[in-house]
C-alpha cells in the first residue's frame, strides 16, 4: 500500500498491477469529521496527477480528492453518494473513492510507504 | 489570536479528559467536538441528553438601586425593543440590543429573578454589551458582569430527569421559566431553555463547584458532552440566528424575521412604542415591510449550501437575489439545511430558487423554520 501527503492511500489489485484503489487514511476521515457529502467523477474521466477529482463535504468543511497520480478513472465507489458515512465507518475498505489504471507505475514509487506515511502523521 | 492568549472556562481540565478537540471560539480554548463526532453527538443530544459548556457567554445582572427589578426593565427597554416590565418575576424572554439604524448588536436572555434583570449574552459581544449598558442605563442601575459562575446547558428529552434528581423542582419549570435552585453544588440559577429546539435547562453554577457538578450530570448515562459543532448543526436545525452569522448590526430584527420577539407593546401603536435605538426605522420596517427578509432554505440534493451561496431566482440569472448565512447538513433531519436572506419578492415558502455550489447551480427551496420541530415544555 503506498500514502500520499494528501492522505490517501493507494492500494495495487492483486490481479492487475497497474490498477489502483484510492481512498482516504483513517488519519485524514477523522481529521475531517463526519463525511456528508460525496460527489465522484465520471468513470473513464483522464485525470492527471493533483486534479480535483473528488468532492466531499463534511459536517464542517468541503474539501478535494486529488488524483494521486497521472491515469484513468475506472470505477468509483457509487455506494458513497447515498451513506458517505461509509468513509468514516471503514475507510481503508468500504469508503474507497475510485479505482484507476494508472499511466505509469513507475510514479508509484514516488509515494510513501506505510511506514513513512506513520513518520509523516 | 495566539493560543496562549485563549481564555479557558471552569471546565477546561474537564473537556481535555474527556478527549474535547479544543478550538479557538470568540477568544476562548473550547471543546469543538468530542471522540464520537459531532454527527453522533448531535443525535445524542435529542435521542437522550446533551451537556454543553457556554460558559463561555457573558453573564450580566442588572441591579436597580430600588431593589424593584421594574426600574431596571424600565431602564433597558431604553436598549432593547422588548416588553421588560411586562416580563413576570420567574420568567425569561429573548431580546435584542438594536443600534441607531435599527441593526442588531446582539441578542441575548432577559430573565426577572425579582430583585434584578439577569441577562446571557453572545461569548464575542459581551465586553461591548457591557460598555453599552454602562454607557446608556441610568446610574441607579448597576451593571455587573458575572465572572465566578459557569454556565452549563443540558438539553434534550432526558434533561428534566436528571436535572430534577440533582436539583429538586427543575421538574416543575415549564418553558422559559427561571428558578434558584438549591443543590449539593450550590445554588443553582437555572432556566428552562436553550439552543437546540429541545426541551432543556441553562444552568449557571459557581465557577469551584462547575466541575462537580458536570461531573454530576455526567454520571447519568443519558447524559453526553456536546461540542459547539453539534451545538451549531441542533440551532440551525431549530431555526435560531447565530449572531455575527444569520444576525449582525447590518440586519433589522424585522428583515431577520424576528418580529415574533417585539412585543406589541412595543410596535407602533403600542402603549411603551419606540423609545430603543434605531426604533424609527424597526418601526418604519414594521408597517411598511422590508426589502429582504431571513428564510429557511432547503437544498434538494445532498450537497450542502454554506454560508456565503449566493442564492438566485433562475437558474440561468447573472444576479443573485440573497445569499446563505448558515448552512450545514441537519443529522435529525438526515439532509442539509440552510438558512439566509432572500429579496422580500422570492421569500415565500415553496419558492424554488437555486444555490450556487462550486459553479454549478442546484435547486433549494424557500421552508418555513424550525427544519424541526422544537419539544418544549410549554
Amino acid at each position: 500500500m503506498k500514502f500520499t501527503e494528501e492522505h490517501e492511500w493507494l492500494r495495487p489489485e492483486d490481479d492487475e498491477a497497474d490498477v489502483v484503489t484510492v481512498g482516504i487514511t483513517e488519519h485524514a476521515a477523522e481529521q475531517l469529521g463526519d463525511l456528508v457529502f460525496v460527489e465522484l467523477p465520471e468513470e473513464g474521466t483522464t485525470v492527471a496527477k493533483e486534479d480535483e477529482v473528488v468532492v466531499i463535504e463534511s459536517v464542517k468543511a468541503a474539501s478535494d480528492i486529488m488524483a494521486p497520480v497521472d491515469g484513468e478513472i475506472i470505477e468509483v465507489n457509487a455506494a458513497l453518494v447515498e451513506n458517505p458515512a461509509l468513509v468514516n465507518e471503514d475507510p481503508l475498505g468500504a469508503g474507497w473513492f475510485f479505482k484507476m489504471k494508472v499511466a505509469d507505475i513507475g510514479d508509484l514509487d514516488q509515494l510513501m510507504d506505510e511506514a513513512a506515511y506513520k513518520k509523516f502523521i | 489570536m495566539a493560543d496562549q492568549d485563549l481564555m479557558t472556562t471552569p471546565l477546561h481540565a474537564l473537556h481535555a479528559e474527556l478527549g474535547g478537540r479544543m478550538v479557538p471560539f470568540a477568544g476562548y480554548e473550547m471543546p469543538v467536538q468530542y471522540a464520537p463526532g459531532v454527527m453522533k453527538e448531535h443525535v445524542h443530544c435529542r435521542s437522550h441528553a446533551g451537556l454543553f459548556d457556554v460558559s463561555h457567554m457573558g453573564q450580566v445582572i442588572l441591579r436597580p438601586g430600588s431593589g424593584d427589578a421594574a426600574d431596571a426593565a424600565r431602564a433597558l427597554e431604553s436598549l432593547v425593543p422588548q416588553n421588560v416590565l411586562g416580563l413576570a418575576e420567574g420568567r425569561q424572554r429573548y431580546g435584542l440590543f438594536t443600534n441607531e439604524a435599527g441593526g442588531i448588536l446582539d441578542d441575548l436572555m432577559i430573565a426577572n429573578r425579582g430583585d434584578h434583570l439577569f441577562l446571557v449574552v453572545n461569548a464575542a459581544c459581551k465586553a461591548d454589551d457591557i460598555a453599552h449598558m454602562r454607557a446608556r442605563l441610568p446610574g441607579d442601575v448597576t451593571v455587573e458582569e458575572i465572572t465566578d459562575r459557569a454556565l452549563l446547558a443540558l438539553q434534550g428529552p432526558d434533561a428534566e430527569a436528571v436535572l430534577e434528581s440533582l436539583a429538586p423542582g427543575a421538574a416543575e419549570m415549564s418553558f422559559m421559566d427561571v428558578r434558584t435552585l438549591a443543590s449539593d453544588c450550590g445554588d443553582l440559577w437555572v432556566s428552562r431553555s436553550g439552543y437546540t429546539g429541545e426541551d432543556g435547562f441553562e444552568i449557571s453554577v459557581a465557577a469551584d463547584r462547575a466541575e462537580a457538578f458536570a461531573r454530576a450530570l455526567l454520571d447519568h448515562d443519558a447524559v453526553a458532552p456536546i461540542g459547539l459543532g453539534a451545538r451549531d448543526s441542533l440551532r440551525l436545525e431549530a431555526g435560531l440566528c447565530l449572531y455575527g452569522n444569520d444576525i449582525d448590526a447590518s440586519t433589522t430584527p424585522i428583515e431577520a424575521n424576528l418580529l415574533w420577539a417585539i412585543q406589541k407593546s412595543r410596535r407602533p401603536g403600542g402603549e411603551r412604542a419606540g423609545g430603543y435605538p434605531g426604533a424609527d426605522v424597526i418601526g418604519a420596517q414594521i408597517d411598511a415591510g422590508v426589502q429582504r427578509l431571513r428564510v429557511g432554505l432547503l437544498p434538494e440534493g445532498r450537497a450542502p449550501m454554506r454560508a456565503g451561496t449566493p442564492i438566485f431566482a433562475g437558474e440561468a440569472d447573472t444576479d443573485p437575489i440573497g445569499a446563505v448565512t448558515s448552512g450545514a447538513f441537519g443529522p435529525s433531519i438526515e439532509r442539509p439545511m440552510a438558512m439566509g436572506y432572500v429579496s422580500i419578492d422570492h421569500s415565500d415558502v415553496g419558492t424554488k430558487l437555486w444555490g450556487e455550489v462550486r459553479g454549478k447551480r442546484l435547486p433549494v427551496t424557500v421552508q418555513s423554520m424550525p427544519f424541526r420541530p422544537a419539544t418544549y415544555k410549554r
